[in-house]
């Protein structure tokens, strides 16, 4: 097993193919991503960015192709399975407990990671999961509103929750949606450094899809430019960038 | 917040249900006996309203552990309460865990209705199989036994009785809400994408719910049997499962003494207002709902809360830094 060339990759896309009508969604995509990369996806509206992380946490099923997550078959699996296999994701419109607190839908990743979230007698608000939501927010900065109901949280603090849910599932593979959409210019790289900063610690391969391209340029190490569902460019921001079809492509201009 | 606020409303709630009956007329005490088990039943309405689950078959589970009551009286004489309180709780789980299969994959409009529909058909059942349920005339069952000794349904050993089974499922309900599952059905409310998304399955959420849900319609139902002492089909009807949807908005469902005020303002009212309304009960009942719906939509429950707030701020209105 440890030696299945499969396994070395933490995700594995092979030729995969969707479409919704006469628009290619994703067309035949063959995507490696290795353990510890911080990949950043650059592409105009509707070039099959979010479809591509659809697929992989299995919201979408492609036509043809195989999707592996570290070297196990996910193609065709619902998302709550995918999850279980370690992949979370954030979403370009924050999916929040609106109705709890800070802390208690932390505790709630928690309860889930730990294969309890079905408990019935055991009390939420306990040790280890309080005092574990705690650190967590500390990290994403969100502890000092960690009794505050969610509905009460600004936007750059709705996107941060959104990830530290994702986060606290222990993922091996971390997809992220636009981070910085909704948040404002002068809090997008704060937002962004808090978030590089935790990942790095936690050493977690993470994929994010961004329209800001200079968020791409300084905080992605290795780019893919997306359009009509193909990857047109792989590899270090600079290069990729740089590339005049990816900016006529992504930017609408060289 | 209200989750610890709980267990000190539940002991104040608990000692004014004991010294009560001790100082009012015994009709008064019957009357509370009613919204004791009715409460039980309103308690499953309230947490599957929680999930943002609202049912109109509810009557289902009662009927069950209703019925459960009158076949084991008329074929086997057996009138322990300590023997058919478990026997009516599992009869209710058995129904929620067939219904439950179906019901757990529906929301909004098609959960209420389709429970409805389960209801109707049991309805239809009782009444069709009169030479099993007795039909339209139902079962007498008797008067109720607890360790083999006579409770009679009016008396003060039988409230008692009816106030601890109560406590029982309260407390039982109060460590579910509690408890992560608790919680992830308040998110079911929310947002069933992030559950998903956090690796849980939203349907095991709302069908275990349904479960405890279910489970408590049978033990109501079985209090109701020996209570009235007559079970008909229209306990199965969807009239009776109005009633536990009524009581709950009426107390409110955001916490858990919203559905014992629900239950026992109900059954006060209802006694009242047939009373000196005797053609116009219903339009009272209306009247009252609407004024809930209009004015507090969190029922007498969030009435209470706002009361007790307001006085905290020594009746002054507007908001206290």
């Amino acid at each position: 097993m440890a030696n299945n060339p499969e396994n070395s990759f933490v995700l594995r896309t092979k030729d995969v193919f969707l479409s919704f009508g006469a628009v290619t969604a994703a067309d035949n995509l063959n995507i490696e991503v290795s353990a510890g990369e911080l990949v950043g996806i650059v592409g105009a509206n509707g070039s099959g960015k979010t479809t591509f992380l659809n697929l992989i946490t299995g919201y979408l099923k492609p036509e043809h192709g195989s999707i592996l997550v570290m070297g196990q078959e996910t193609t065709g699996m619902p998302p709550r399975l995918v999850t279980k296999l370690g992949v979370a994701r954030s979403f370009q419109v924050p999916q929040l407990y609106t109705n709890l607190s800070v802390h208690e839908s932390m505790l709630l990743s928690l309860a889930a990671e730990s294969g309890k979230g079905g408990g019935f007698w055991k009390p939420l608000h306990r040790d280890p999961w309080e005092q574990q939501g705690m650190e967590t927010l500390e990290r994403f900065g969100l502890e000092t509103y960690a009794d505050r109901p969610v509905s009460e949280l600004p936007g750059g603090g709705r996107k941060l929750l959104d990830i530290a849910l994702s986060f606290a599932l222990k993922p091996k593979l971390l997809l992220m949606d636009e981070p910085t959409s909704g948040v404002s210019v002068e809090n997008k790289f704060q937002v962004m450094d808090t978030l590089v900063n935790v990942l790095k610690e936690s050493d977690i391969t993470t994929i994010f899809v961004e329209h800001d391209m200079e968020v791409v340029q300084r905080y992605g190490r290795r780019v893919l430019a997306f359009d009509n569902g193909s990857v047109i460019a792989d590899g270090e921001p600079e290069h990729v960038l740089a590339d005049p079809e990816v900016r006529t492509a992504v930017l609408g201009r060289v | 917040m209200s989750l610890l606020a709980i267990p000190r409303m539940a002991l104040v709630a608990c000692a004014l249900l004991f010294v009560i009956p001790l100082i009012v007329p015994g009709w008064i005490m019957f009357v509370l006996t009613k919204a004791l088990f009715m409460f039980i039943g309103v308690l499953g309405v309230a947490v599957l309203l929680r999930g943002g689950l609202l049912t109109f078959g509810h009557a289902l589970f009662y009927a069950t552990g209703a019925y459960t009551v009158g076949f084991c009286v008329k074929w086997t004489g057996v009138h322990e309460l300590l023997l058919l309180i478990p026997l009516g709780a599992l009869a209710g789980f058995i129904m929620a865990v067939l219904v439950g299969l179906i019901m757990a994959r529906y929301r909004e409009v098609f959960f209420a209705m389709l429970n409805l529909a389960f209801s109707m058909i049991l309805f239809g059942a009782l009444l069709k199989f009169y030479w099993v349920t007795g039909g339209t005339d139902g079962l007498a069952t008797g008067t109720a036994t607890l360790l083999g000794n006579p409770l009679l349904a009016g008396s003060f050993g039988y409230y008692y009785f009816t106030l601890a089974v109560a406590g029982v499922v309260t407390f039982v309900v109060y460590r579910y809400m509690a408890s992560p599952i608790g919680y992830f059905l308040r998110a079911v409310y929310d947002n069933e994408i992030r559950i998903e998304y956090s690796g849980m399955a939203v349907r095991q959420v709302v069908y275990r719910t349904f479960i405890l849900a279910g489970t408590l319609g049978g033990v109501s139902g079985v209090m109701a049997a020996f209570t009235i002492g007559h079970i008909v089909p229209e306990d199965a009807f969807w009239i009776q499962s109005g009633e536990f949807v009524f009581m709950a908005l009426l107390g409110g469902f955001g916490g858990l003494p919203g559905p014992l005020m629900g239950a026992i303002a109900f059954e006060f009212i209802q006694t009242y207002a047939s009373k000196y309304f005797p053609l116009a009960w219903q339009m009272t009942l209306g009247i009252i709902m609407l004024g809930i719906i209009l004015f507090q939509p969190g029922g007498l429950w969030a009435m209470y809360q706002s009361a007790v707030k307001w006085i905290g701020r020594g009746g002054r209105g507007g908001e206290q830094s």
